[in-house]
């Protein structure tokens, strides 16, 4: 097959798959949480797998986003697709605010965001500006509830943030991102403005957070900063996209499918098992595995995109 | 109001000091991060909490016989995990995930073995009067945690300036490759070094229960962020400077509860922020910058 039909395969499928998917399963905010996940793995995946930057507050982007499109609908009475807009932009200007972290190296910047998206959390859950934010006392979007169309919403954006990587993966921009990755010298020698392609990885990624953060809010309707600030948020984004395999388009893919699979039938009701289940399998794949899953298909000789 | 808030940010200052103290040495001398160093405070914590409440045991005397089993644990843990993986390109960040991994494990065994209930000790096990002194009182738990930090301080201060294997270490955090050079067994010194790192966050743990009030088995993350924002301002890989990091950050953070209550939990995370975009290498510290 050549390789353009693949591509655009792939893309179209997953949010086809998704629209159809509850004419046959009726747990929908299941199927919404999926895509959540899916479209939060790819936005680590954007970051971390093309430049080696990994954000643990990555969280912090989404919870912009969430507040920034209901902050939108509540004061400017903006129609909620068009806030959902408005929040992949809040989480964009947020992250133009902390891109000279990104100066940093690798865990200095982790942790940098880390406490980046803390500090987000707690202007905006202070009471002192329960006049803007509602504070800790949660936000209620009942009136721009929609289910249906928050949740094409979502299809469409799982579908936009899969073809943002399939692109990289297959684009020079990709490529020279990978170099920066590997050796930032030599790609800086090699002509790549390695400043600006790391800012560009970092909006792209910060951009999904935003939407996702938005149609999650949309979706839900009412929530809390605890909710949307949740720091597992970021850690599920984060070991779903190892455990599948940073750097390609099917690793995260495959990460959300298995360990939310996983999550859902155990993590539930189980929380503590959840938890020390994953601790160990983050250790594993880092000590024996860290190219993750994918890496097994192509020890089999298998093309992975 | 202004001299308690002085007083009551030196007292915790040096406590603080402590709580970063173990995170920093590891980093220097391993070049790791230890997501899990809150976690260790947590199990220091609870060991100190169950020897209290089942055998009635002074904290203070418990903290000689866990610290053993911590450098014991450090020293196992090190061999097990570090040396694979110094080897590997993307170091840094792929052990900040692997220790990230332990502290998730740590903190879900704690929930199953001691459930989700936070612990706190009786506090006037350090004494029942309050402290006075320069005219203002304070409870005894305070200056007895100042205290016990100072000591481990100074241990840690004679231990790297004033033994033999204090001065291969500081060469291994000079820089591991000569070290290696020059003969020195560059694992077993960095093994010694995480199991005193260790033993340092079960002391500040078990301090915890006085000075911040009650542990819960998922303690360790916030305090994590804290230990690594008192060791960036002080200097990440300079345990020194932790040190003046603590103090700093103890007076802050009094001074934002006594002046700006809803803002001090702010505190930790912005300084980490913006210590980090303004001098990456700490108050005192050195250019860390990479491009």
């Amino acid at each position: 097959m050549p390789r353009g039909l693949t591509d655009v395969g792939l893309v179209v499928l997953i949010p086809a798959l998704f629209a159809v998917a509850p004419f046959a399963y009726d747990n929908q905010l299941l199927l919404f949480n999926t895509m959540v996940f899916l479209t939060m793995a790819q936005g680590i995946n954007i970051i971390y797998g093309f430049t080696g930057y990994l954000p643990f507050g990555y969280v912090g982007l989404f919870g912009a986003g969430a507040y920034g499109a209901s902050l939108a609908v509540l004061f400017l009475h903006i129609p909620a697709p068009v806030a959902v807009l408005l929040g992949g932009v809040t989480a964009l200007v947020l992250s133009l605010i902390l891109s000279p972290l990104l100066r940093l190296s690798g865990a200095y910047f982790a942790i940098a965001t880390l406490a980046a998206s803390e500090v987000v959390y707690y202007v905006i859950a202070n009471p002192a500006l329960a006049g803007v934010t509602k504070g800790p006392y949660g936000i209620n979007l009942s009136v721009a509830y929609s289910p249906e169309a928050s949740y094409l919403t979502m299809a469409a954006i799982t579908g936009f943030a899969t073809a943002v990587v399939v692109y990289l993966k297959r684009s020079h921009l990709g490529l020279s991102l990978k170099a920066v990755r590997d050796d930032s010298l030599s790609a800086e020698m090699a002509g790549i403005n390695v400043g600006r392609q790391r800012m560009l990885a970092l909006l792209w990624s910060a951009f999904f957070a935003g939407l996702t953060g938005a149609t999650f809010a949309w979706q839900i309707s009412v929530f809390y900063p605890d909710s949307v600030f949740d720091p597992s948020i970021s850690i599920f984004a984060i070991v779903f996209c190892l455990f599948g395999g940073a750097g390609t388009v099917l690793g995260p893919i495959l990460g959300v499918v298995i360990l939310y699979g996983v999550y859902n039938v155990i993590g539930i009701t189980e929380p503590q098992y959840f938890q020390l289940l994953y601790g160990v399998l983050i250790m594993a794949l880092v000590l024996f595995l860290p190219e993750g899953v994918v890496s097994l298909l192509k020890r089999r000789g298998m093309h992975v995109l | 109001m202004l001299e308690f808030s002085l007083l009551a940010g030196i007292l915790f200052g040096l406590f603080f000091g402590l709580v970063g103290l173990g995170l920093n040495l590891i980093f220097g001398v391993v070049r790791v991060v230890n997501l899990a160093h809150g976690d260790f405070m947590m199990l220091g914590a609870f060991g100190a909490f169950w020897a209290n409440k089942l055998l009635g045991w002074n904290p203070l005397v418990t903290v000689p016989i866990q610290g053993i089993a911590f450098v014991v644990a450090g020293v196992v843990l090190y061999y097990l995990l570090v040396p694979r993986l110094v080897v590997l390109r993307d170091f840094g960040m792929i052990s900040l995930v692997l220790f990230f991994g332990l502290s998730q494990v740590i903190e879900a065994l704690a929930v199953l073995a001691f459930g989700n209930d936070p612990r706190s000790i009786f506090l006037p096990v350090f004494g029942k009067e309050p402290v006075r002194f320069l005219g203002e009182t304070f409870p005894a738990a305070w200056p007895v945690s100042a205290l016990v930090s100072v000591v481990f301080m100074a241990a840690v201060y004679l231990y790297l300036y004033r033994t033999r294997v204090g001065a291969t270490t500081r060469a291994v955090m000079a820089s591991r490759e000569e070290a290696a050079a020059s003969g020195i067994n560059v694992d077993l010194v960095s093994a010694l070094a995480f199991g005193l790192g260790l033993l340092l966050a079960s002391v500040a743990g078990m301090l915890s229960l006085f000075m911040l009030g009650s542990v819960a088995p998922d303690f360790g993350s916030g305090i994590t962020v804290t230990a690594f924002a008192v060791a960036i301002l002080g200097g990440l890989g300079d345990p020194v400077g932790t040190v003046l990091g603590g103090l700093l950050y103890g007076i802050a953070l009094m001074m934002m509860q006594s002046y700006l209550p809803s803002w001090a939990n702010v505190l930790p995370y912005v300084l980490l922020v913006a210590t980090l975009l303004a001098r990456p290498g700490g108050i005192l510290g050195k250019e860390v910058r990479h491009a």
